[in-house]
């Protein structure tokens, strides 16, 4: 009896979501007023809340910039933060709408749902402590090495350490945190994971000048936003948030200079603003959507400095995810 | 009641009467007690039926929507992830189905040892709980009130991430124990004390003589040497198995012994002796076919000997600590429950109370002992599940943890899981009942 | 008189009193030395408990540190003594540790809904008030309605909370609670089936209850959070803490189930044969006979049950829930507080709750037990 109130009771108190796998995202999006977007538990750089609540990070300004499309104020988003281990099941269900959440593009996933685009080109690396006096993995031969379970990680290390005829010993938690207590504790010499979270969780420990990140990228990891199958519309929206910042960036348009641009003689900025053509609307947006984003977010340039880059207290440099025309290959393909 | 004469029938209560030759009343069908209970039945079977049915249709649609696949196939899929301790070779490239059998053997391993620890600490604090001296039992009262009170969790947290992991140090500084480090603190001692420095010397040049400390301990684990089983150990092997039988047959002579003489035989001491000495004698015999293999540091971790994970560690001490409060529990109550006439009657025979607790006390506590005490060994091995917490890779961890990660097929898993659970638990309850019967042959007057 | 030699003529002067046999001294000579044996033992125990207790108060009293805002206010270097307990640490999380992430202008309504609670248990624990049945009603039939639509929200105004921002005592507490008040009903009915005469009913009940009793309650987690779901139409979500509290109740009432049976097994055949005699069918005779007295019987059995469930909530820190224990690891995490004195506060911290809530709980079973003198004294 008094489950059966509290499953109704929460199903009115939550809303019930009609069909999971009905083609009317935006739909449902727009007559909630806000996004819902599945995000990390806390990784710096990525998705992590200050001490007040409010969300900051590269997945996060990526979910900001869909919102700041669909109803040009960045802020109507929801964050739902999510573990490894339990990521995909809130998207399958309809509890998120989109998973930001610096989740590896792989076969085995796409087969569930659909990758919309790679917002960060990472792999796999070691942090180890400078006292080891470790310059590469290749010298890791019968270490201890923490990980997380559930992660592409532990099978990566698998891998790499078989393929180098070399022992090890693997501990594996079940939080990053945990992870990182265990390795900041000594119980193991080895981190690995991600390179980008490796930057993120050495701000966590407490001595961070005492580890190093060694120079081994062991694995490819495409990290991008998810959506489910069956979507179309939704799908494009999402790839197509991330292609305009790159776009923006490629073409020079800032949130700084964006009133400037909008009065550009420039064909291709003012397909992209929206002055010119009806693309936005070709995907269920506004005409101006590219406005919004930049304004509100900024292009992909401002948002990779402010969160990971050198404007951040991670200091990644660019690399691989420079545009194509500088090295990298972040590559947008054109909006007409 | 005249059977004979009457056509046989049910006993009808309401008509039968002493004459017997009333026609039966005519009962409503649903007033009918048989009808009545029949269609209860049914209902509940159809109802149970039903939901059974819904939620396999349920079940079915939601698998065929998420595409992870089922079937118990994935059992010979490769794992591909390394695992931290396992009792028999493994290595990446095993199969899932191995996993699952890694994880068991450290399962049963861990309840296995907690069971036999947890007992003899649970009966030696609960007969400390009644002792006559005041401070042992206040003390052993309020270490049976801490821990019962404490959350078990909450204490494996406590001695894996306090204890083990902050308090020890790194591999480089482990602590060495063993024979050489003891006796080169002697040597320092002997300094301190100002006793002449040969002595001193004498105990160092013996430390040295043995060599490195045969045990290490740090937050990686405790390091063991490892036997290595060279030729003629079987030979050993064998004089340990024979010692075993020899004094299983010297109890019973000594006991057949006792009850026709009266005169009693040393048999733990005599026991003690062979499992010890017939071993070491072949072992010197044959010129120590069984060596240890010293761990020694190289690089990053030590390498041969033993390694016994801290994980291992932190949860054997906290199940044994906290399933023994429960077992003394159960002792005291066990001892209580016997009348005082017992003791009295022993004291009155000039029997001290060690004597009088192992010979007259405990043996008739055993029957009040031994369920419960079966309650808190099945407890043990359900708890022991909770090593996931702290990265013990035993059957859950494994995998109802990483297997049911990569694969995203629940309900096998699941279902394995509590089979495997539920098959330990029935084992163990059946073994313990097994023994409950022995108990239960206490002949008394 | 005539000088006899054995005959005194001086009073013998007063001799020694005897050694101590009664009062302290002599308590504490018979009871801690009267042996060689007993003399080691209670040595021995003596400076255990100097080695337990005189670390432990120091650390967390005497050297402990009562005011500061980072890690370096408990550090060695900064304070230049040894330090002890790094209470600005725990003042610093606590509304975590009691709240979580509950949305700070909200949190009026979990103090109310404490409020509530203790307000309707309070009398209840009292044997000498009266009114039960209306507070008994009262306590597990309406406040688990006004505590979920307080808690949760989403009607009469009150803003929605996601049970995802949940967290510390509010989720033991929580769960807790409704395991016990949900698992009671079932309990009882399955040792009602248990009982039965209807062979199908009677085995179900069996297998139903020695099944959930074998598996580990963490398996029986697992199965609430990933099998539950897939058990309902595709379309349902079911809330994360919703699964949990689903499973907790399955678990709780097989155990319930044995407890309860228990008490009916108390009941003498008598009251079954006269509740049958004044005419009252099976339903009428266990509601208005046989549970009345039973339930009176297992309350000790059900505040221990309860006691067990509050221990074992912690378990959800392993389907990522964050209880007291949950929040206390994760605020083990925060670099901001990074000492090697962190640890060990923040278990005596959590400690302290769950050994003050679960000892005064087992002093009021025991109380309780004594008063209905049925409990199993041995």
């Amino acid at each position: 009896m008094k489950r059966a109130t509290l499953t109704l009771g929460l199903a009115f108190g939550l809303g019930l979501v009609a069909d999971a796998a009905s083609a009317q995202t935006l739909k449902t999006v727009k007559d909630r007023g806000s996004l819902i977007c599945g995000v990390g538990q806390g990784l710096p750089g990525f998705s992590s809340p200050d001490d007040k609540g409010a969300w900051t990070g590269l997945d996060v300004d990526l979910c900001r910039g869909i919102a700041a499309a669909i109803f040009n104020d960045p802020n109507k988003v929801k964050y739902t933060p999510l573990s490894a281990k339990d990521r995909f099941e809130p998207l399958k269900s309809g509890e998120i709408d989109v998973l930001a959440r610096n989740t590896t593009w792989t076969l085995s996933r796409d087969a569930l749902f659909n990758f919309t685009a790679v917002n960060y080109y990472d792999g796999q690396g070691f942090m180890v402590r400078k006292a080891l006096k470790v310059n590469s993995a290749l010298e890791l031969n019968g270490a201890s090495i923490c990980t997380q379970t559930g992660t592409t990680t532990e099978l990566n290390l698998g891998d790499y350490f078989r393929a180098n005829n070399m022992r090890y010993e693997v501990i594996a938690f079940a939080t990053a945190d945990e992870t990182v207590k265990a390795y900041e504790s000594g119980r193991c010499d080895v981190l690995t994971t991600d390179v980008s979270q490796l930057y993120a969780e050495k701000l966590k420990l407490t001595n961070a000048n005492d580890h190093v990140i060694l120079p081994e990228i062991i694995s490819k990891e495409p990290l991008g936003p998810l959506v489910r199958h069956g979507d179309d519309q939704w799908f494009d929206i999402v790839k197509w948030v991330h292609f305009a910042m790159l776009n923006a960036e490629e073409l020079g348009v800032t949130s700084k200079n964006i009133d400037e641009a909008l009065k550009s003689n420039l064909p291709e900025i003012r397909r992209l603003l929206g002055i010119e053509g009806n693309f936005g609307e070709q995907i269920g947006l506004t005409k101006d959507w590219v406005v919004r984003i930049v304004r509100h977010v900024g292009n992909y340039a401002e948002v990779f400095d402010r969160n990971v880059g050198t404007g951040s207290r991670l200091g990644i440099s660019r690399g691989i995810n420079r545009l194509w025309t500088k090295g990298g290959i972040q590559y947008a393909p054109p909006i007409r | 009641m005249d059977q004979g004469r009457h056509p046989v029938r049910p006993a009808d209560p309401v008509s039968e009467t002493a004459t017997g030759l009333r026609a039966p009343p005519r009962v409503a069908l649903y007033n009918n007690p048989k009808v009545r209970s029949a269609f209860y039945q049914i209902v509940v079977l159809v109802v149970l039926v039903a939901c059974a049915y819904a939620f396999v249709v349920n079940a079915r649609a939601n698998l065929a929507a998420q595409g992870f696949g089922s079937g118990f196939g994935f059992l010979g899929n490769t794992a591909g992830f390394g695992i931290n301790q396992t009792l028999i070779a493994y290595s990446e490239t095993d199969s899932y189905g191995r996993v699952f059998l890694v994880g068991l053997l450290n399962t049963l391993l861990v309840a296995g040892i907690g069971i036999v620890l947890a007992t003899i600490l649970g009966f030696i604090i609960g007969i400390a709980r009644l002792s006559p001296n005041w401070l042992v039992a206040r003390l052993a009262g309020g270490y049976v009130e801490l821990i019962r009170n404490l959350p078990l969790l909450f204490q494996i947290l406590f001695w894996y991430l306090a204890v083990l992991l902050g308090a020890l140090p790194g591999p480089r500084d482990s602590i060495g124990l063993g024979l050489q480090p003891i006796l080169a603190r002697l040597a320092g001692a002997t300094r301190w004390l100002g006793l002449p420095d040969a002595v001193a010397q004498w105990w160092q040049g013996l430390a040295d003589w043995i060599g490195p400390p045969e045990l290490y301990l740090s937050n990686r684990g405790l390091i063991l040497p490892r036997p290595v089983f060279g030729e003629g150990s079987e030979f050993v092997v064998a004089a340990l198995a024979l010692a075993i039988l020899a004094t299983i047959a010297l109890r019973l002579w000594a006991r057949r012994r006792r009850d026709a003489t009266g005169r009693p035989f040393p048999v733990g001491w005599a026991g003690f002796g062979l499992i010890v000495g017939l071993p070491l004698a072949t072992l010197v015999v044959l010129g120590a076919p069984i060596s240890l293999e010293q761990p020694v540091l190289r690089g990053f971790n030590f390498v041969g000997g033993v390694r016994v994970i801290p994980e291992f560690v932190a949860l054997l001490i906290a199940l044994v600590t906290y399933t023994a409060a429960f077992i003394a529990e159960v002792v005291r109550a066990g001892i209580m429950a016997i009348p005082r006439g017992q003791s009295e009657a022993a004291q009155a025979l000039g029997l001290q109370r060690g004597a009088m607790l192992r010979l007259i006390i405990v043996p008739q506590a055993l029957r009040v002992i031994v369920p419960p005490l079966t309650n808190q060994y099945l407890n043990l091995t359900k708890n022991s599940s909770l090593g996931v917490a702290i990265g013990y890779p035993d059957l859950f961890a494994l995998f109802a943890g990483t297997v049911l990660n990569q694969t995203h097929q629940a309900i096998e898993i699941i279902a394995i899981t509590m089979a495997v659970y539920l098959l330990i638990s029935l084992v163990t309850s059946l073994l313990m009942n097994l023994y409950n019967a022995r108990t239960r042959r206490l002949v008394e007057r | 008189m005539s000088a006899h030699a054995y005959l005194r003529r001086d009073m013998i002067g007063p001799m020694p009193p005897p050694l101590a046999a009664t009062g302290f001294v002599g308590w504490v000579r018979r009871q801690l030395f009267g042996s060689v044996l007993n003399s080691v033992l209670t040595l021995a125990s003596f400076l255990l408990l100097i080695a337990l207790a005189v670390p432990t108060i120091r650390f967390l009293v005497i050297d402990a540190v009562w005011e500061g805002a980072s890690r370096a206010d408990c550090l060695e270097e900064t304070l230049g003594r040894p330090v002890g307990a790094c209470w600005p640490f725990i003042a610093a999380k606590f509304k975590q540790f009691m709240y979580g992430f509950y949305p700070e202008n909200e949190l009026w309504r979990v103090n109310l809904t404490y409020a509530l609670g203790v307000i309707l248990l309070a009398p209840l624990l009292v044997p000498r008030l009266p009114y039960k049945t209306v507070n008994a009603i009262l306590f597990f039939g309406v406040f688990p309605v006004v505590a979920f639509f307080l808690l949760v929200g989403g009607v009469f105004g009150l803003t929605h909370v996601e049970t995802r921002v949940w967290g510390g005592m509010l989720v033991t507490l929580v769960i807790s609670f409704t395991g016990i008040i949900g698992s009671l009903p079932f309990g009882i009915l399955l040792a009602l089936g248990r009982r039965s005469d209807l062979p199908i009913v009677r085995m179900l009940c069996i297998i139903f209850i020695e099944f959930w009793r074998g598996v580990p309650l963490i398996t029986v987690l697992f199965f609430a959070t990933y099998m539950l779901p897939l058990f309902l139409p595709g379309n349902w979500r079911i809330d994360p803490l919703l699964r949990v509290l689903i499973g907790v109740v399955l678990f709780a009432g097989a155990y319930m189930a044995e407890v309860v049976r228990g008490g009916l097994q108390a009941i003498p055949r008598g009251q079954y044969e006269g509740a049958t005699a004044l005419g009252f069918g099976y339903w009428r005779m266990t509601g208005l006979v046989i549970l009345p007295q039973a339930l009176k019987y297992v309350i000790p059995g059900i505040v221990n049950s309860f006691i067990a469930l509050f221990k074992d909530t912690t378990l959800v820190l392993i389907v990522a829930i964050f209880d007291l224990l949950g929040q206390l690891r994760a605020a083990f995490a925060d670099p901001n507080w990074s000492t090697p004195v962190t640890l060990f506060t923040g278990f005596a911290f959590a400690g302290i709750i769950y050994f003050v809530i679960s000892f005064a709980m087992s002093r009021y079973a025991l109380y309780t037990e004594r008063r209905l003198d049925t409990g199993a004294a041995r």
